[in-house]
C-alpha cells in the first residue's frame, strides 16, 4: 500500500527512475490501450497522457460484499502492467487489504480525504443496507454514513461489482437488509458502474487506467457502465452466434449439440440480454470464458440477475415465438442479435414483473 | 462423503475439432486490404486481437495461415515480447508478455517495421550521454549507469 500521498512525480518520471526505457514505456502503453479496449491508433495519445499522469489517491470501501470483487482485482492477469498502474495510484485505504484496522485506519482515510480534497477517487464494492445500519458497519460507522462522508470530497465514485452497481445478491428478493446500490444514494457525483459478479479484473483496472490516463471518466451507457466494456451484448460478440442464427441449440450438457459447441440459449444462456466484455476479454489470463467452457452466461452484469428466473431456464418469452418475432434464421448479423437482446430484455423485465418463469418446455410449446 | 477426486470422470467423446468458428477468414481479408493500403499509401494498420471474439481454435487457425517468415525479434523490457514477420512480408505478429510470462497484448501490425523496434529518440539521447560519460571517465571499462531522460526527446 503506497503511503506517499504528497508524491508529485509523474508516471513517466517514476518509470524512468525504475530503469524502464522509452521502448518499455511504449510496450506498457500498448498493453494499457488494449486493456482499456481502445484502438491501437490511440497509443501515442495514451503515451503522451500517461507520461504526465500524476498519482491519484484512491479510497476503497467494502460494504455488504463477499470480497469476490477484490479477489478478482488482485488476480488481475497482467502483473507488470497492473502493478505499474497500482504502484501509480495511491491506494490510501482498503480495509480488506490493509493491515491496519480501527481508529488508525480510519485516521488514514480521513487524512487522504483531507489532503486530496476534490481530487480523490472512491471505489466501492458491496451494497449498502438501509433497513438497519447495524447490519454492516466498519469501526462502528454505518455503511451509509461512511459512504456519504467519504464521497463528499471525491472527484468520482466507481461502484465495482453488481452489488455496488445494482444491489446484487443482497438486493435479491426478499432483500432482507434493504440493500441498495451506490447510485441510489449518491446523486451529486459521477458514479461509474463496473458491474459483474465479479467484474472482469482487467475491466476494473481498465477503468482506473482511464482515469489515470485522461483524468476523467469514460463514456457511460444508460446504466452508468463504461461503453467500451459494456457497449455490446455477450450474444453479439459470442463465437457460438452462427449456431444461434442457424437455430442449432444444445439441449443438455452432454448431447451432440453440446459436443459440437452449439448455442446454449435453450440451456438458459442469458447472453442476449447481458452487456459485458467476457466474449472478447475472456477470463483467467484470457484462457476462456463461461460460454467457451460450455455453460451459458448467467447475466451477472445486469441488474437483478438473481431474480430473473432460473439460470438454466431459457430467457422468459411470455408471449410469442422468437423465430417469428425476430425473424430467426432469416436475417443474419448483428441486427438480429440487437433485436433479440431488446426483445429478451423487455420480455425478461415483463416476466420479473409478473413473476412468471418460462421453461424450455414452455418455449417449445409456443414455437 | 465421496471426495471430489474420487468421482470418476469419463470423457465419452472429445470436443469436435472440425467445428470452425469462422473468425480467421474475415481477418485474413482485413489483412489483405491493409496490405494493399500499405503498398499504395504507406498507411500502416494495427489489429488488436484482444478485441476479436475468437472461438476455440480461431487464433491457431489464423496464426497457422499466416505462418512464419524471415525475421524474428525478441524484446526484453517489462517481460519478454516476441515480434516476427509472418510468411507474408509486411504482416507482423507482436506478442507482449509480462514478467510472469503471461500474454498482455497480441496484435497484428501491417507495416514495414513495427514501431516498437525502432530505437526511440529518448533512448538514443540517453545512450549518447551515457557513452559520452563513459569516455570522459578515467576507467573507460566500467559500466555506466542508465538514467532515462525521455523529456529531452
Ligand atoms: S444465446 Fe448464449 S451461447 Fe447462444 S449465441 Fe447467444 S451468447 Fe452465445
Ligand atoms: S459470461 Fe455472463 S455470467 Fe458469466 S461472467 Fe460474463 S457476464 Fe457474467
Amino acid at each position: 500500500m503506497a503511503d506517499s500521498k504528497t508524491e508529485t512525480k509523474t508516471l513517466g518520471e517514476s518509470l524512468r527512475q525504475q530503469g524502464v526505457s522509452r521502448r518499455g514505456f511504449l510496450k506498457f502503453c500498448t498493453a494499457t490501450a488494449s486493456m482499456m479496449a481502445l484502438p491501437p491508433t490511440m497509443v501515442p495519445a495514451i503515451a503522451a497522457a500517461l507520461e504526465k499522469a500524476r498519482r491519484p489517491s484512491v479510497i476503497w470501501l467494502s460494504f455488504q460484499e463477499c470480497t469476490g470483487c477484490t479477489e478478482s482485482l488482485t488476480r488481475a492477469h497482467a502483473p507488470t502492467i497492473e502493478n505499474l498502474i497500482f504502484d501509480h495510484i495511491s491506494l490510501d485505504y482498503h480495509h480488506t487489504l490493509q493491515a491496519a484496522a480501527g481508529e488508525g485506519a480510519e485516521a488514514a482515510r480521513e487524512a487522504a480525504m483531507h489532503e486530496n480534497h476534490g481530487k480523490y477517487l472512491v471505489v466501492v464494492d458491496g451494497s449498502i443496507p438501509l433497513k438497519d445500519p447495524g447490519f454492516s458497519t466498519i469501526a462502528g460507522i454505518s455503511n451509509l454514513d461512511m459512504l456519504k462522508e467519504t464521497v463528499a470530497g471525491a472527484a468520482a465514485v466507481i461502484a465495482v461489482g453488481s452489488c455496488a452497481a445494482f444491489g446484487g445478491l443482497p438486493h435479491a428478493n426478499p432483500n432482507p437488509t434493504g440493500a441498495v446500490s451506490v447510485s441510489e444514494i449518491i446523486k451529486d457525483k459521477p458514479v461509474v458502474n463496473v458491474s459483474g459478479c465479479p467484474p472482469i479484473p482487467t475491466v476494473i483496472t481498465g477503468v482506473l487506467a482511464h482515469f489515470l490516463t485522461f483524468g476523467g471518466l469514460p463514456e457511460l451507457d444508460d446504466l452508468g457502465r463504461p461503453k467500451v466494456f459494456y457497449g455490446q451484448s455477450i450474444h453479439d460478440r459470442c463465437y457460438r452466434r452462427p449456431f444461434y442464427d442457424k437455430g442449432l441449440f444444445a439441449e443438455t450438457f452432454d448431447d451432440e449439440g453440446a459436443r459440437k459447441g452449439w448455442c446454449l440459449y435453450r440451456m438458459g444462456c442469458k447472453g442476449p440480454m447481458t452487456y459485458n466484455a467476457c466474449a472478447t476479454t475472456k477470463w483467467n489470463q484470457g484462457t476462456s470464458w463461461p460460454v467457451e467452457s460450455g455453460h451459458g452466461c448467467l447475466g451477472c452484469s445486469e441488474p437483478d440477475f438473481w431474480d430473473g428466473g432460473g439460470f438454466y431456464n431459457a430467457i422468459s418469452i411470455p408471449d410469442g415465438d422468437i423465430a417469428r418475432n425476430i425473424g430467426l434464421g432469416a436475417v443474419a448479423g448483428v441486427a438480429v442479435g440487437a433485436a433479440a437482446g431488446m426483445l429478451n430484455r423487455n420480455a425478461r423485465a415483463d416476466a420479473v414483473a409478473r413473476h412468471e418463469t418460462v421453461t424450455v418446455d414452455d418455449l417449445e410449446k409456443t414455437s | 462423503m465421496q471426495k471430489l477426486q474420487d468421482i470418476d470422470v469419463r470423457i465419452e467423446a472429445a470436443v469436435d475439432q472440425s467445428v470452425q468458428h469462422g473468425n480467421a477468414i474475415p481477418l485474413l481479408h482485413e489483412i489483405l486490404h491493409a496490405l494493399r493500403r500499405l503498398g499504395e499509401t504507406e498507411e500502416p494498420t494495427t489489429i488488436d486481437l484482444r478485441s476479436i471474439p475468437f472461438g476455440p481454435g480461431d487464433e491457431e487457425q489464423l496464426l497457422d495461415a499466416l505462418d512464419r517468415g524471415e525475421v524474428t525479434v525478441k524484446l526484453e523490457t517489462l517481460g519478454a515480447s516476441e515480434i516476427y514477420e509472418t510468411a507474408f512480408a509486411g504482416v507482423w505478429i507482436v506478442e507482449h508478455k509480462n514478467t510472469e510470462g503471461e500474454r498482455i497484448a497480441l496484435q497484428i501490425e501491417i507495416t514495414r517495421v513495427p514501431e516498437i523496434l525502432f530505437t526511440q529518440v529518448a533512448d538514443l539521447t540517453d545512450s549518447i550521454s551515457r557513452l559520452e560519460n563513459r569516455l570522459r571517465a578515467p576507467d573507460v571499462g566500467a559500466p555506466a549507469e542508465q538514467s532515462y531522460q525521455w523529456e529531452k526527446a
